[in-house]
């Protein structure tokens, strides 16, 4: 009965809140920044630089958004959440959205009440190993003990990748990323197992990195995306469509270096020329400037420069693109038409 | 019968022998080594077996601290100096040393801000920590939180002296009544201080922010060490006059204000800190429409205090206990009222003996600020697991940066052990 009271007056609250926050676009504008939700830390995703300044993967899609809204990629209020108090956040309206390496599932969608406006990001579990365990594949991993997170989606999808693979392990407990690099280096476990991309970093960060090896198996998906709250349309298309924006710079060749020229009047690839604006009332039926991808793409590059410039494999992180190529080169990223 | 004897005894000795300094088995550190450390077997084998532990630690350690490495710009320009070589990378404090600090987002041209606050508290700590220190002193320490605030948070000097002046009346009004009636001049007081801010609210226009002295610096941007201490200092300091009020509203032979306080008191008792701070955090965030409500730092602050006062409280009421019931006689045979009877007699004693406890507990609660690090809250903790160890150049760093928080939080409770040790033995007129 009080479980149901205090529920109750939760979701009132809850209406409360989404109902003034209906026109999310208007306050951004009227505030003149917008308040973007990010992780504490996670390298080459979010993290400020000795100056303070934010960078990262997921930093730069906030930056491209703020540019679209408000021609201004530093405008953007950078909100660290924490797993914990991310998704509050969020649906108390103390930020606009959210860009947190956020995985895309079901429950988050539809009983948690966010839309998701696409992934920036496909990620998966995987598994680590050092190299004298001579072992090349996760099948081979019978009665191993592993390094695991608690509380986390790649502790209920080990057990049951091995349940469904019938072999056993011993699990080994930990709260935290930097506590699991320490104890794996340490011995306390053979295998490491977290998002691939968290292992790429962390093993980038050994001292003898070549000493260690990613399994090619990867158990579980994860599409990491921004989102934002149900109940405001036209707010999640904007995020939506600046998402789309990157992706579709990178297949149509449209880069920071080039978006000058190309912007400054109407080229031969109508694509091009409704996207940047120089055709067509895109930005219009958005209730947007009619430059407002090009200020997005001019940010921080289109979606390949971002990659490359935060988790690429011109940097210590470095991740191939894999999943996360272009649907033209085999990836899964594919954005709708802008037309 | 002299005589006789002189020609018994072959040979007296005359004159003294000089005096000799003992034998180096019998003094010195000889001695105490023998004393202390090789009295028996059992524990010589003990000593150098303690030795050996030490030589081990030291022996492991040392080299690392010493082949440390003070100037690189990350983590693999370290490695690439050591050059396989074990040796620390304090690099990472010497270019994080601001962040680690004041937090990321402190502007960076303001820090003298923060750092004359903190040399003001020094002034401002001073008389009530040391009491022979002139009394007139205590006028700063009484404006100092209305100087810190300012300094710290910057915008509007108005507002900090609206608080003054709110306070200020708040005690007047309360000298006024308190003649008549302990409760009158109490809650008068309480109300005469909102009725000033809440009218003082109107008089400070939304813009004055804007073109103040100092620049306005938000609570969000806040961060590093210099939370710790803030947090520390303020609910320290609020927790014990309320730790105080409760442990003799516990005594009280009224039952209601008996209740609450023993409801209160259990209530926040039972309930981990890091749940409060959720709460404040996370559901308080609920039932304010969005972009209003009270700011984060004053709910942590808040449900800090509560929480500890709610530990001071038991303390102090243990205090209370341990007095005979003389004491409370003694009063009451004086013609004393409760307030008298309180402060001149009984609550100096029970204050004393509670001195341990309550030193205890700042301690704890000091240390216990590193948990707003879990809900976001950039403290030095939350910054060294947050944005430092994020950030691509110095993932991997362990070790040094957690010696460094440790060896700030122990300095300082190391000091306050120390003070507290001190007041122990200034304050000691019992028997002996």
């Amino acid at each position: 009965m009080k479980t149901s009271v205090f529920l109750g007056a939760l979701t009132v609250a809850g209406i409360v809140a989404g109902g003034a926050a209906a026109a999310t676009m208007d306050e951004v504008k009227a505030r003149g920044k917008l308040n973007c939700g990010v992780t504490t830390g996670l390298v080459g995703f979010a993290a400020p630089d000795s100056n303070g300044n934010w960078e990262g993967f997921d930093v730069d899609v906030c930056r491209a958004v703020a540019a679209a809204v408000l021609g201004d990629p530093q405008a953007v209020e950078f909100v660290p959440t924490t797993g914990k108090t991310r998704f509050t956040a969020l649906a108390s309206g103390e930020i606009d959205m959210l860009a947190r390496n956020t995985t895309w599932t079901f429950s988050r969608d539809v009983d948690l009440k966010f839309t998701f406006v696409g992934v920036n990001y496909y990620d998966g579990q995987g598994f680590m190993v050092p190299k004298d365990l001579g072992v090349s594949s996760a099948t081979e991993l019978d009665g191993a003990t592993v390094c695991i997170q608690t509380g986390t989606t790649t502790e209920l999808n080990l057990a049951d990748y091995f349940r469904s693979n019938n072999i056993s392990y011993e699990p080994v407990p930990i709260e935290t990323n930097a506590e699991a690099q320490q104890q794996y280096l340490a011995g306390a476990c053979d295998v490491y197992t977290t998002d691939a991309s968290g292992l790429a970093a962390t093993r980038a960060t050994f001292e003898a990195p070549g000493d260690h090896v990613l399994l090619p198996e990867i158990v579980s998906k994860e599409p990491l995306g921004p989102l934002v709250r149900h109940g405001d349309n036209e707010w999640g298309d904007v995020v939506r469509w600046t998402l789309n924006a990157l992706i579709t710079a990178e297949e149509l060749g449209v880069t920071s270096a080039n978006i000058a020229d190309m912007s400054a009047a109407p080229g031969n690839n109508p694509e091009i020329n409704r996207l940047l604006g120089t055709e067509g009332t895109l930005g219009e039926m958005l209730g947007l400037s009619a430059d407002w991808a090009k200020n997005a793409i001019a940010a921080g590059g289109n979606y390949g420069e971002v990659f490359e410039k935060n988790i690429g494999e011109a940097t210590p992180i470095g991740l191939s693109r894999g999943l996360n190529a272009q649907w033209t080169d085999g990836g899964l990223l594919y954005s709708p038409p802008f037309r | 019968m002299s005589d006789t004897q002189s020609h018994n005894v072959a040979f007296v000795r005359e004159t003294f022998l000089p005096e000799s300094a003992p034998p180096s088995t019998a003094t010195g550190p000889v001695k105490w080594i023998k004393d202390n450390l090789f009295a028996t077997w059992a524990n010589g084998l003990l000593t150098v077996a303690a030795l050996y532990l030490i030589f081990l630690v030291l022996s492991s350690t040392m080299p690392w601290i010493f082949a440390g490495i003070w100037n690189a710009e990350s983590l693999a320009a370290c490695r690439e100096v050591l050059d396989g070589v074990s040796g620390a990378c304090f690099a990472v404090l010497t270019e994080r040393w601001n962040q680690l600090l004041f937090g990321f987002t402190y502007p960076t041209d303001q820090y003298w801000r923060p750092t004359l606050a903190f040399v003001l508290l020094f002034v401002a700590m001073a008389p009530v920590l040391f009491f022979d220190l002139p009394r007139k002193l205590l006028i700063f320490t009484g404006l100092y939180p209305f100087l810190a605030f300012w300094l710290i948070w910057g915008g509007t000097i108005l507002a900090p002296l609206l608080a003054l002046a709110g306070v200020v009346v708040g005690y007047l009004v309360y000298d006024r009544l308190v003649k008549n009636s302990f409760a009158a001049g109490f809650f008068g007081g309480i109300v005469a201080a909102f009725v000033v801010w809440y009218i003082g609210g109107f008089l400070i226009s939304d813009t004055a922010n804007e073109n103040a002295m100092l620049q306005a610096v938000p609570s969000r941007d806040l961060g590093g060490f210099m939370l710790n201490m803030m947090l520390g200092i303020t609910c320290v300091s609020l927790s014990v006059p309320l730790g105080i009020a409760l442990a003799l509203g516990r005594q009280s032979n009224l039952p209601l204000i008996k209740g609450i306080c023993v409801v209160f008191i259990e209530f926040i008792r039972g309930v981990p800190l890091i749940t409060l701070l959720f709460v404040a955090n996370v559901m308080l965030a609920y039932f304010f429409p969005p972009g209003s409500g009270v700011d984060l730092f004053i709910r942590v602050v808040i449900m800090i205090t509560i929480f500890s006062a709610a530990y001071i409280a038991e303390v102090i009421r243990g205090g209370l206990a341990a007095l005979p019931k003389g004491q409370y006689e003694a009063g009451d045979s004086l013609g004393l009222d409760y307030a008298q009877s309180m402060r001149l007699i009984i609550l100096p004693q029970a204050l004393k003996i509670s001195i341990p406890g309550i030193v205890n507990i700042a301690v704890g609660l000091f240390k216990d600020t590193t948990l707003v690090s879990v809900i976001s809250m950039f403290d030095i903790v939350g910054m060294i697991r947050g944005p430092i160890l994020a950030s691509t150049d110095w993932n991997g760093v362990y070790w040094e940066l957690f010696m460094f928080a440790s060896v700030l939080f122990f300095v300082v409770c190391y000091g306050i052990s120390q003070y507290s040790q001190w007041l122990e033995r200034r304050l000691a007129t019992d028997h002996r």
